[in-house]
């Protein structure tokens, strides 16, 4: 009788056939990965932008994108590593083993180049999918405006058909990274009469005549976004993936692998104070009483509620995961992730500024530790993530609709 | 929902189907309304027995499956989805404290029995109305003296498993046992046990006493698992029905908000619990996080969703004839039962240090 906990634990078996791969990705890695460079990070994964990528970083880049392995279960046919999931999953236990980090990575990776490979054309694949695969184009994500955030299928950046070329005018928001994009793909009007039906999926050179980004400055200090504004863009039909009019549902289908990717709940909020834990941070600023526990009874309550949610949360994802590999079909477990780790990263970086105190402030300067000054922007920064990718109340509505089947106000 | 081998499917799916079609909650309404002093129905008692639910903790050699906690609290979610009354969840723990413990005399003479459900054994632990684990009862010379309070299914246990100073004991009703019925919100068997001089066989010193006290804790939040979930699917349904303004209720946004809201806590709610279930079927060193953790995390969601339940059913949820006030009643009690929420909070946070 195998419990869920064995089946967590299910790889390596003497006989098994991943053996072989396991053999030659730990070759392959060992001879391609410098050590030298573990504990560093993909260059362009930075909130605060790309970073200048060092000789043996980019090495490391071109060896992984000639492999595939970045994408390890993309297609082959597109440069992509043509491995089975098992596969992949070995060879993300033999990178974890020597501390390699993946160096591709981005928009392209976690949400266009999944969307573009079920709904693109052959010549589409062709012309983006390998550039992806190599890391060497960067994409950035056109969607929200000014009058369309939670809303979305109320956009109005319109593209004109002029025969063999559109025409794009309007306005974007929430561009992320869209000051260091090569390309854009956006969701765009092409038929004013139709809401939903009128919206059609495109793809945009960000260096276009007529394409200007303005990069907006949040409550962190940090501009990880931007304005992007479309004047008389000329791009051409090609550019067009799927039909005209199936915008919403490609849309869709690629907002599907943003929320994946966003619902770890351990955004930049999650990981400051390297290694210490709510409690940890409480004992030493607020210190504790003669039985060991945390010198404030009200609060240590607050930090137990905290750390059983953060508990609870890990149990769910572990659960979700066995039964999407188990016996058990779609697990409805998946729908509350977004929201439950939004919550979880707020409280924790909420109580950890309110255990600090005035401590927990300090903006920049002296006075404060590297800890602490992190500390502040992560808090501010986190407050994006009940906001981005659809806010808690869409995804709260997202419930009750499609999980418990309430109704449409009429 | 945890992953689940063959046998685990098939031993929920039976109980679901037993639990719906034997005892829904008119069953237990109905054994209410007759007054039965026992707390439960002795005709679907034997129909548990036959099964072999009373089994599933107790080895095959002694006439059980020994499927492990996570199976028992499987089928004891299924009857707490319909608030049936049942000794099960007390006599599968109580006789899993026989297994553990190192009389062999207990278990040749009891576990046979306990598996067929030809017995009902249950824990005496608390002495108090809030489970904190002090304990006044003491042991000489194989005799055991002291008042044990709110003891489930006191009424009919046939065999107590007690806690004293040193350690976890059985105790057989009979000579220097009394048992005083204590009618409660719940409807349910809860006694107050005065042991008198008891015989007392030893199953084990304190850490059994904590290590069951912690089984159960996990048991009945199943039981809680499967009433806040079925709580929670006849508010939907209520909700979906009930027209007001010219609409159904479950249009308005705010009671969208607050079920969604619920079926979150109930997705957390569940991991929770069958990480606890797990926990022990493992013997993980942990097990008394997991389970301060799972019957904290229980304890807050279904109180959330009992109350709610009353709340978004309006006037009706008041009356007697629906089923809200049943799962209240239920829910408050199991809150209370082997450690509320706050207590297990306070020692979640000393298990780990702080």
């Amino acid at each position: 009788m195998a419990t869920a906990a064995e089946l967590a634990n299910d790889s390596g078996s003497p006989a098994d056939p991943l053996d072989a791969f396991r053999g030659e990705a730990k070759a392959w890695l060992d001879e391609n990965f410098d050590p030298a460079l573990r504990g560093k990070d993909n260059a362009m994964s930075a909130v605060d932008g790309p970073t200048e990528e060092t000789p043996a970083q980019r090495k490391w880049r071109e060896a992984m994108g000639a492999k595939g392995w970045g994408v390890p279960t993309w297609p082959k046919e597109y440069g992509g590593g043509g491995l089975s999931r098992a596969e992949a999953r070995v060879l993300q236990e033999e990178m974890a083993k020597i501390g390699a980090w993946n160096p591709i990575g981005g928009m392209g990776v976690m949400m266009f180049g999944p969307t573009l490979l079920e709904y693109g054309s052959e010549e589409q694949k062709r012309q983006h999918i390998p550039d992806i695969v190599k890391g060497e184009v960067r994409w950035c994500q056109g969607y929200s405006e000014p009058g369309a955030g939670s809303d979305l299928a109320s956009l109005q950046t319109f593209a004109e058909d002029k025969g063999d070329h559109y025409v794009v005018n309007g306005q974007k928001t929430w561009t992320s990274g869209g000051q260091w994009a090569d390309k854009c793909f956006a969701l765009v009007r092409t038929d004013k009469s139709q809401k939903h039906a009128g919206i059609s999926f495109l793809l945009i050179d960000m260096d276009a005549p007529g394409v200007e980004t303005k990069p907006i400055r949040l409550i962190s200090g940090q501009s990880p976004f931007c304005e992007t504004f479309f004047a008389d863009v000329k791009v051409p039909k090609e550019n067009l993936v799927g039909r005209e009019g199936q915008g919403w549902e490609i849309g869709t289908r690629l907002l599907q692998h943003e929320r994946n990717s966003l619902s770890g709940g351990s955004g930049s909020a999650g990981r400051m104070n390297a290694g210490k834990t709510v409690p940890d941070i409480a004992k030493k600023y607020r210190g504790t009483d003669a039985e060991g526990r945390i010198d404030d009874a009200e609060l240590r309550t607050r930090i137990i509620k905290h750390e059983m949610d953060q508990r609870a949360f890990a149990l769910t994802l572990r659960r979700a995961a066995l039964e999407a590999k188990g016996n058990a079909g779609p697990s409805a477990a998946t729908s509350i992730m977004k929201n439950v780790g939004a919550r979880i990263t707020q409280d924790r970086a909420e109580l950890n500024i309110e255990i600090m105190g005035m401590q927990g402030l300090g903006w920049e300067g002296e006075g404060f530790s590297e800890d602490e000054l992190a500390q502040t922007r992560s808090w501010l920064w986190g407050k994006a993530v009940s906001i981005y990718g659809g806010s808690s109340e869409i995804q709260n509505n997202v419930i009750a609709k499609r999980i418990l089947g309430m109704l449409d106000h009429q | 929902m945890a992953v689940l081998n063959d046998e685990q499917v098939m031993l929920r799916d039976m109980a679901r189907e037993w639990a719906d079609n034997e005892s829904p909650v008119a069953a237990f309404r109905k054994m209410r309304d007759a007054g039965n002093a026992e707390g439960f129905d002795r005709g679907q008692w034997e129909a548990v027995g036959q099964m072999g639910w009373a089994g599933v903790l107790i080895p095959e050699e002694h006439g059980g499956s020994a499927f492990g906690y996570l199976s028992l609290g499987l089928v004891v979610e299924q009857l707490g989805r319909n608030l049936a009354a049942s000794p099960l969840a007390s006599t599968a723990v109580a006789a899993s404290a026989i297994v553990e413990g190192s009389s062999d005399a207990a278990k040749g003479e009891w576990l046979p029995r306990l598996a067929a459900g030809e017995a009902i054994a249950t824990l005496a632990i608390d002495e108090g109305p809030i489970h904190d684990r002090a304990i006044g009862a003491t042991v000489t010379d194989g005799r055991l003296t002291g008042t044990k309070k709110f003891v489930a299914e006191g009424d009919a246990a046939d065999a107590f498993v007690v806690a004293a100073t040193d350690g976890l004991y059985l105790v057989a009703k009979g000579e220097g046992v009394s048992v005083s019925s204590r009618r409660m919100a719940d409807s349910r068997s809860h006694a107050d046990v005065a042991f008198d001089g008891a015989a007392a066989e030893k199953l084990g010193g304190p850490e059994l006493t904590q290590a069951i006290a912690d089984r159960a804790a996990a048991v009945i939040a199943a039981e809680m698992l499967g009433m806040a979930e079925s709580a929670f699917h006849q508010t939907n349904d209520y909700l979906k029905q009930r027209v007001q303004f010219g609409q159904v209720l479950s249009t308005f946004q705010a009671l969208q908000h607050r079920m969604a809201k619920m079926l979150t806590e109930l997705e957390l709610m569940r991991s929770a619990v069958e990480g606890a279930l797990e926990a022990i079927d493992a013997r993980r060193s942990d097990v008394d996080q997991a389970v301060s953790l799972a019957k904290a995390v229980a304890g807050d969601t279904l109180k959330l969703v009992s109350r709610e339940m009353v709340q978004l059913h309006g006037g009706v949820g008041m009356t007697d004839e629906y089923a809200a006030g049943l799962y209240l009643k239920r829910a408050a009690v199991l809150e209370t039962m082997w450690g509320n929420a706050a207590w297990h909070r306070d020692r979640f946070a000393r298990l780990n240090g702080y």
